[in-house]
C-alpha cells in the first residue's frame, strides 16, 4: 500500500468519524470540535488530491472563520449539555427508512459516476493561477453575483440586530 | 539502520531538519523571555533578573526547571479533556508554523545530502501558514471555557473575537504584495525582492515600485500584535481586569506550554515580517559595494569587545568567566565571517537574523511603552480603521500595477 493511500483512508476514517462524533456528542462544543475535526481532515484530503489551494482555503474559511463563530456563539449563550430524546414515531419510522434510501442511492451513483473515467486524471485545474482564470474569466458574472449574494445577506443581519433601537 | 537511511532519504532529512528547527526555536524563545524582561525592565527604569547566572543569563532555565517540578493541578469542575487538550492545541500549531519558513537562498549538501533550507516547502506555503494561524485561536477559546471560571471565559470570548476581527487585516495585509510577485511561494516572495533601485534603494517590498507597501507593513505589523495576543492587543490576559485571562486556571507545564506558544508566534510573525516585507536574507546594500560584506565582521567584532569589557568589570567570579567565554565565541565567529570562503555563508543568516531581532525588539518595545486599549477601542480600531485602510492598500496597489507595468 503507498503511502498516499495509506493516508487516504487516515483522513477519511478520520472524517466520517468526526461527522458521526457531531452528532453523538451530548455538548454543543464538543459537537463543535468534530466538525471542525471533519473539515481539517477534508482540507487534508484536498491536499492529497493536489488542491492545495483550496485546501488551505478549506482550512481558512470553515476552520478558522465560521466554525469560530460557532464555538464563540456557543460559549456566549453557554449552552449545557442536551438532554437525550428518545426517537419520535416519526423520525422511528419514516425518517430511518428513508436516511437509508438516500445513503443507498448515493452510493449506487456514485459508484456508476466514478466507473466511468476511472483513469484519475483531475477535470479541472487545481493550481491558484488556473483557479483564478476561471473564476475571473469563464464564471466571472456567477462570482460576482455569489459576492453580492453575501454582501445583501450580512447587511440584511446588520439591520435585523439594528431593529430594535 | 544505514540501510533504512538509504531508503528513505527524504523522511530522515525532513526529520532532521525538524529536529534541528526545533531546538533552535525552543532556545530562541527561552532566550526571548529573557530578553524581553530585561528590555522591558530597563525601559522602566529596573534591573530584571540579575541573579541566577551573570546578567540572569540562567533565568530561563531556573524558570523551566521550576514549571517541571511544580505541581500541575487540575482544577475541580473542568472539562477535562478539552481542558487538556487545549495546551498541547496551543503549543503545536505555533510551532507547525515554523515549518514552512524557508531560511536560505540556495540548496545545501551537508554529509552528502543535497537539501533545501526549509523543512516544509509548499507552493502555497504563505496560505498554509495563515491557515494555521488562524486555527490558533481554537487553543486560547478552549481553555478559556473549558476551565469553567468566569474569568477565563471572559479572557476567551475577547480573545477570539479579536483573533477573528484582526485576521481579516492580517490577511489583506499582504494582498498588495501577493499582487507584485503573483505567487504564494515564500521562497518566491523573497527572490522577487533582490536587486536596487538607482544602485542603492533595496528592492524590498516595504520601498518597491509600483505602490511601496509601507501602509501594508503597518497593518501587517498591528495585525499581527493583535494576532499574537500581545500588548497593547493582550486583553484575552489582561491581569488588571481578569487575574489572568484564559489561562487562570492553568499551573505548572500547561502553563508554560501557552508561554511558548505565545513566544513561538511572535518569532513566527517576525520572521514573516522580515521575508515579506525586508527582503528575508537579502543585504539591504548593493553588491558592487565589496565593504557591506564586511559589516558582519565588524558588528561581531564590536559584540565580543563589549562581552570581554563586560566579564573584566563583572563582580562574580561566574561571570568573570562566563562573558569572556561568550565573547570569544563572538570573535570566533566575526573571524570565521572575514574569511573568503565563509563570508557568503554568514552574510545571509546575519541580515536574517539582525531583521528577526529587530522585529522582536519591536514587539518589546511597544510592550514596554504602550497602554492597553479598552476593548471597545479595540474593535472600533480593527473594524473602523485598521480594515478600511488595508482594504484602500490593496486598491491602490492594483490599480498602480494596472496604470505603470502594463
Amino acid at each position: 500500500m503507498s503511502a498516499e493511500l495509506l493516508l487516504f483512508f487516515v483522513f477519511a476514517a478520520l472524517a466520517v468519524l468526526g461527522a458521526v462524533s457531531l452528532i453523538v456528542q451530548r455538548h454543543p462544543i464538543h459537537s463543535a470540535l468534530s466538525l471542525i475535526v471533519v473539515m481539517v481532515a477534508l482540507a487534508a484530503l484536498y491536499l492529497l488530491l493536489g488542491a492545495e489551494f483550496i485546501a488551505a482555503i478549506q482550512i481558512i474559511v470553515y476552520a478558522g472563520a465560521i466554525m469560530v463563530l460557532f464555538v464563540f456563539v456557543i460559549m456566549v449563550l453557554n449552552a449545557g449539555e442536551e438532554e437525550r430524546t428518545n426517537l419520535s414515531r416519526m423520525a422511528r419510522y419514516v425518517g430511518v427508512p428513508l436516511s437509508i434510501l438516500l445513503t443507498a442511492q448515493l452510493a449506487w451513483w456514485m459508484m456508476r459516476a466514478t466507473s466511468g473515467h476511472s483513469n484519475g486524471a483531475p477535470l479541472h485545474p487545481t493550481d491558484t493561477r488556473g483557479l483564478a482564470r476561471l473564476l475571473f474569466s469563464d464564471f466571472v458574472f456567477t462570482f460576482e453575483l455569489t459576492a453580492i449574494l453575501i454582501l445583501v445577506a450580512m447587511l440584511g443581519a446588520v439591520v435585523l440586530a439594528r431593529r430594535e433601537t | 539502520m544505514s540501510n533504512f537511511v538509504s531508503q528513505n532519504p527524504l523522511l530522515v532529512v525532513t526529520v532532521v531538519k525538524a529536529a534541528v528547527v526545533l531546538i533552535a526555536l525552543l532556545t530562541a524563545v527561552a532566550y526571548l523571555t529573557w530578553f524581553e524582561r530585561k528590555a522591558v525592565a530597563h525601559i522602566q527604569s529596573r534591573l530584571g533578573p540579575y541573579f541566577v547566572g551573570p546578567h540572569g543569563l540562567l533565568q530561563p532555565l531556573a524558570d523551566g526547571i521550576k514549571n517541571i517540578f511544580k505541581e500541575d493541578i487540575t482544577p475541580a469542575g473542568v472539562y477535562r479533556f478539552t481542558y487538556f487538550l487545549a495546551p498541547f492545541l496551543s503549543l503545536g500549531l505555533a510551532l507547525t508554523s515554523i515549518a514552512l519558513i524557508p531560511f536560505g537562498p540556495a540548496e545545501v549538501e551537508v554529509f552528502g545530502v543535497t537539501t533545501n533550507l526549509a523543512i516544509a516547502e509548499v507552493n502555497v506555503g504563505l496560505l498554509i501558514l495563515f491557515a494555521i494561524t488562524s486555527l490558533s485561536v481554537y487553543g486560547v477559546a478552549l481553555a478559556g471555557w473549558s476551565s469553567n471560571s468566569k474569568y477565563p471565559l471572559l479572557g476567551a470570548l475577547r480573545s477570539s473575537a479579536q483573533m477573528v476581527s484582526y485576521e481579516l487585516t492580517l490577511t489583506l495585509s499582504v494582498v498588495g504584495i501577493l499582487l507584485m510577485t503573483q505567487t504564494f511561494n515564500l521562497r518566491e516572495i523573497i527572490v522577487h525582492q533582490a536587486g536596487h533601485y538607482w544602485g542603492f534603494i533595496p528592492r524590498w517590498h516595504f520601498f518597491a515600485a509600483p505602490f511601496p507597501q509601507v501602509i501594508g507593513f503597518l497593518c501587517f505589523f498591528t495585525a499581527a500584535v493583535a494576532e499574537t495576543n500581545r500588548a497593547p492587543f493582550d486583553l484575552a490576559e489582561a491581569e488588571t481586569e481578569l487575574v489572568a485571562g484564559f489561562h487562570t486556571e492553568y499551573a505548572s507545564m500547561k502553563f508554560a506550554m501557552f508561554f511558548i506558544a505565545e513566544y513561538a508566534a511572535m518569532v513566527t510573525v517576525s520572521i514573516l515580517a522580515s521575508l515579506l516585507f525586508f527582503g528575508g536574507w537579502l543585504s539591504p546594500f548593493p553588491a558592487e559595494w565589496g565593504w557591506t560584506l564586511y559589516i558582519p565582521t565588524f558588528a561581531l567584532g564590536i559584540g565580543a569587545l563589549l562581552l570581554f569589557w563586560d566579564g573584566a568589570r563583572y563582580p562574580t567570579l561566574f561571570g568573570k568567566i562566563l562573558m569572556p567565554v561568550l565573547g570569544l565565541v563572538l570573535a570566533g565567529l566575526a573571524f570565521a565571517s572575514a574569511q573568503p570562503g565563509l563570508i557568503h555563508v554568514i552574510h545571509g543568516p546575519f541580515w536574517f537574523l539582525g531583521k528577526v531581532f529587530f522585529f522582536l525588539f519591536l514587539y518589546v518595545w511597544i510592550r514596554g511603552t504602550l497602554p492597553r486599549l479598552r476593548y471597545d477601542q479595540l474593535m472600533n480600531f480593527g473594524w473602523k480603521v485598521l480594515l478600511p485602510v488595508v482594504t484602500l492598500n490593496v486598491l491602490l496597489t492594483a490599480v498602480a500595477i494596472l496604470v505603470f507595468q502594463k
